[in-house]
């Protein structure tokens, strides 16, 4: 019988978790309405290379306009796996950041900080047959924001991924090892605190490459699916 | 092995470049938007209009809706869908996607059809997932169809929700100069606040 794993709600934050102010009005506030999933909930979108331009795993190089980006160049890479354990092949992965200097492309951001004419801040790549997926990017800044009074957030990457159905889709955040500023991010510590070190990438020389780019490594888990086809 | 699932996060206020960079006009490409049709797909022409609402009953204006629907044929676009009784349509592949920050009402627009029901015995639907800042999770729901009436009354999935919330689910029809539309409001909370599954 086809079936996904469950959404482990120990491992996610509240849909309300008040101390992230917006969570009050906008997170859903009454049970969740359980249901079988059938093959509504075991497709999903299924993008692959053919939406992936050939620089769109590079951030440091997709938004050049005149010269490189400024700031700190990394690596990020890590796998896409299934609870488990099983890698997640030819599966989307975006993210999104902010610059160097913590400031986002978004029209919205009014930060007092520059915009680099040579950073876009989003990219995409597919994950290969190992579930492995590689950026190349610019470390990003932290930056303020209104939730309370000096509100900085961590230095974070936004990662998107769909996996084999709409059940495995995953929004979430990257951060980075030993920010100073995890502790006091309310969106960082709506997750349960057994949970929290899932979001928190890991530095490796290993990935680092010599006279180029300090390298981090962020494994994602997904729920896991155990779908047959269906045939009739 | 067994290993824990990642946590999820907000998608932020600064989702629009990253996800729907087109829909907003930042120079990055997007592969799903609002217009899941081409001249040559099957079925009949829709269009689905809603706005996500907090609390307050505010539009929310940096929301992220996805969808994802079966063919007029009630076949979906996967590998986990094999009846070939029911034929692929190789001009619609069933996924939209569109932020709520661009419109003058904060409104989500979808021009799509409408799906045929996947099996007997259930009534048409599209499955759709809510995002936004706000919220540290995405939320599943699903868009049911107002001149449905008979195959709602017996559909499986809306019996289990309690009655008095069913009409959440349900999209009104109305026919406007511009075609088929079917209005569907996403209230977050609070009276009427719109029926979210767990599966
Ligand atoms: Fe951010």
């Amino acid at each position: 019988m086809s079936q996904n794993t469950p959404r482990d709600w120990a491992s996610h934050p509240r849909y309300i978790s008040p101390d992230y102010k917006s969570s009050r009005l906008r997170g859903v506030s009454r049970n969740l309405v359980e249901i079988d999933p059938e093959l509504a909930e075991l497709t999903g979108p299924a993008f692959g290379e053919e939406v992936v331009g050939p620089l769109d795993y590079d951030l440091t190089r997709n938004g050049r306009v005149n010269g490189e980006p400024l700031g700190e160049r990394i690596i990020v890479t890590g796998r896409v796996l299934g609870e488990n354990g099983d890698p997640v092949p030819n599966t989307l992965v975006e993210v999104w950041q902010a610059n160097a200097a913590g400031r986002y492309v978004h029209i919205r951001d009014q930060h007092d900080a520059p915009l680099d004419p040579n950073f876009l801040g989003a990219g995409r790549c597919v994950t290969d047959d190992n579930g492995e997926y590689r950026f190349i990017t610019i470390k990003p800044g932290a930056y303020p924001w209104g939730n309370h009074p000096n509100a900085w957030r961590p230095n974070h990457i936004h990662f998107s991924l769909y996996g084999p159905t709409i059940a495995t889709r995953l929004v979430t955040q990257m951060y980075f090892p030993g920010d100073p500023l995890l502790e006091l991010d309310p969106i960082y510590q709506s997750v349960p605190a057994e949970s929290r070190e899932r979001l928190v990438s890991r530095f490796s020389i290993d990935v680092t490459e010599e006279s180029y780019a300090l390298g981090y490594v962020f494994d994602i888990v997904l729920r896991g699916v155990n779908a047959t086809p269906v045939e009739a | 092995m067994a290993m824990k699932q990642t946590p999820s996060q907000t998608v932020g206020p600064y989702f629009a470049y990253g996800l729907t960079a087109q829909q907003y006009h930042y120079p990055h490409s997007q592969y799903a938007g609002g217009c899941l049709v081409s001249e040559r797909t099957k079925g009949e022409r829709i269009r689905i209009v809603g706005r996500v609402l907090d609390g307050n009953g505010d539009a929310v204006d940096d929301a992220m809706i996805e969808i994802w629907q079966a063919n007029a044929a009630g076949r979906f676009d996967h590998p986990n869908d094999a009846r070939e009784a029911r034929p692929l349509d190789p001009a619609f592949k069933g996924f939209g996607r569109f932020g709520t920050g661009t419109m003058p009402d904060n409104s989500f627009r979808f021009e799509t059809i409408k799906p045929g029901a996947i099996r007997d015995g259930v009534a048409p639907f599209i499955s759709v997932t809510v995002f936004g800042r706000g919220m540290m999770n995405h939320a599943y729901t699903r868009l049911y169809f107002s001149d449905e009436g008979d195959a709602n009354a017996s559909d499986p999935v809306l019996e289990r929700v309690p009655a008095d919330r069913r009409d959440t689910l349900i999209a009104t029809r109305n026919e406007t100069a511009t075609g088929v539309e079917y209005r569907f409001d996403i209230r977050m909370q609070g009276d009427g606040e719109t029926v979210f599954f767990d599966f």
